[in-house]
């Protein structure tokens, strides 16, 4: 990491330091997205807190955080849908769409939301 | 194997959503997938601990610098260029002899992102948001740093508006080091309250 260049030595970092934050790509895309949301205007930074921290509360969140990423979806979805910009039931179509495009995309080539078989628009 | 055919991509159910949610703001224009790429660059890539570190070592080398610092950390940390993406209000807050200063966010996650990047998992997960409050001198005590009983240690739950920032206590023996020297010695774990300020080789 870039930590790691800059200082040129890495032997006294205490362990986690250059842990990967993101643990899957679709973990940074979607904390991007969040941060690109509030960037534009469409919702407070307290607002999202409220959403975040409704969800992270829920019974049965894991003790070493490996869902934390599970629950701020959830809470992105959740207040996108309360904001009327991406309703539940055509996030559930689109996320269908993006499973049946990805089964039918040869295994090593890119997955395109083009290759669905069965598109429903 | 269990696939006999090469069809044999899948998404996981949120990868799956996330593509899903991205597809639909796309078409509404409301976010540019370039500019989802550039985030995650720079998150991954550019701000980090160091930045944190930068304002530490400054605060150490430069009394008027601490000054501003403690009095209005927003301002002081923007000077240098490290800009809150969320609007959000910085606090800084100082170790000393007497107390020892740990910080949490019972809520959630809220982080000082502009100065040390994104938090690690640890600060995330349920046992470190809810322990820090009840027993920080045992939370402590498991990162490895137990301090003598007669330290008291000030617990500080961020929000959305308002993040902290602890400034370590200066490791003795760093008189006359340059502030990119005394950077190298301000760890993420001593700006978060969970370790202390390296000691000099």
């Amino acid at each position: 990491m870039s930590r790691r260049e800059a200082n040129g030595h890495a032997a006294d970092l205490p362990p986690g330091v250059d842990a990967p934050v993101f643990a899957e790509p679709w973990q940074a895309e979607a904390f991007a997205m969040t941060v690109a949301l509030h960037d534009k205007g469409l919702f407070s930074w307290s607002e999202w807190a409220q959403a975040l921290s409704a969800e992270v509360k829920k019974p049965g969140a894991a003790a070493d955080g490996h869902d934390y990423y599970e629950h701020w979806l959830a809470a992105l979805e959740s207040l996108l849908a309360s904001k009327g910009l991406a309703a539940k039931s055509d996030v559930d179509a689109m996320a269908e769409a993006w499973e049946r495009a990805a089964h039918a995309t040869p295994h090593g080539k890119p997955i395109l939301l083009e290759n669905d078989p069965s598109p429903t628009e | 194997m269990s696939h006999d055919h090469d069809h044999d991509n899948e998404l996981d159910p949120f990868a799956a959503r996330v593509r899903a949610l991205e597809t639909i703001l796309t078409r509404k224009g409301l976010i540019d997938p370039a500019a989802i790429d550039v985030i995650v660059d720079t998150y991954e890539t550019r701000i980090g601990p160091r930045n944190g570190a930068r304002v530490v070592a400054k605060a150490w080398a430069d009394p008027a610098f601490a000054e501003w610092l403690k009095s209005d950390a927003t301002a002081a940390i923007e000077s240098l260029s490290y800009t809150g993406r969320q609007g959000e209000h910085m606090q800084a807050v100082f170790n000393t002899e007497e107390t020892h200063n740990l910080v949490v966010c019972t809520l959630c996650s809220c982080y000082p992102w502009s100065v040390l990047g994104l938090p690690p998992v640890w600060y995330k997960a349920p046992p470190y948001r809810s322990r820090a409050v009840i027993d920080p001198r045992g939370v402590l005590e498991e990162f490895g740093l137990t301090l003598p009983a007669t330290k008291k240690i000030r617990v500080w739950d961020s929000t959305a508006e308002l993040r902290y920032l602890v400034v370590p206590m200066r490791p003795e023996g760093t008189e006359g080091w340059s502030e990119e020297r005394l950077a190298d010695l301000v760890s993420r774990d001593a700006m978060i309250g969970t370790g202390l300020a390296r000691q000099p080789a």
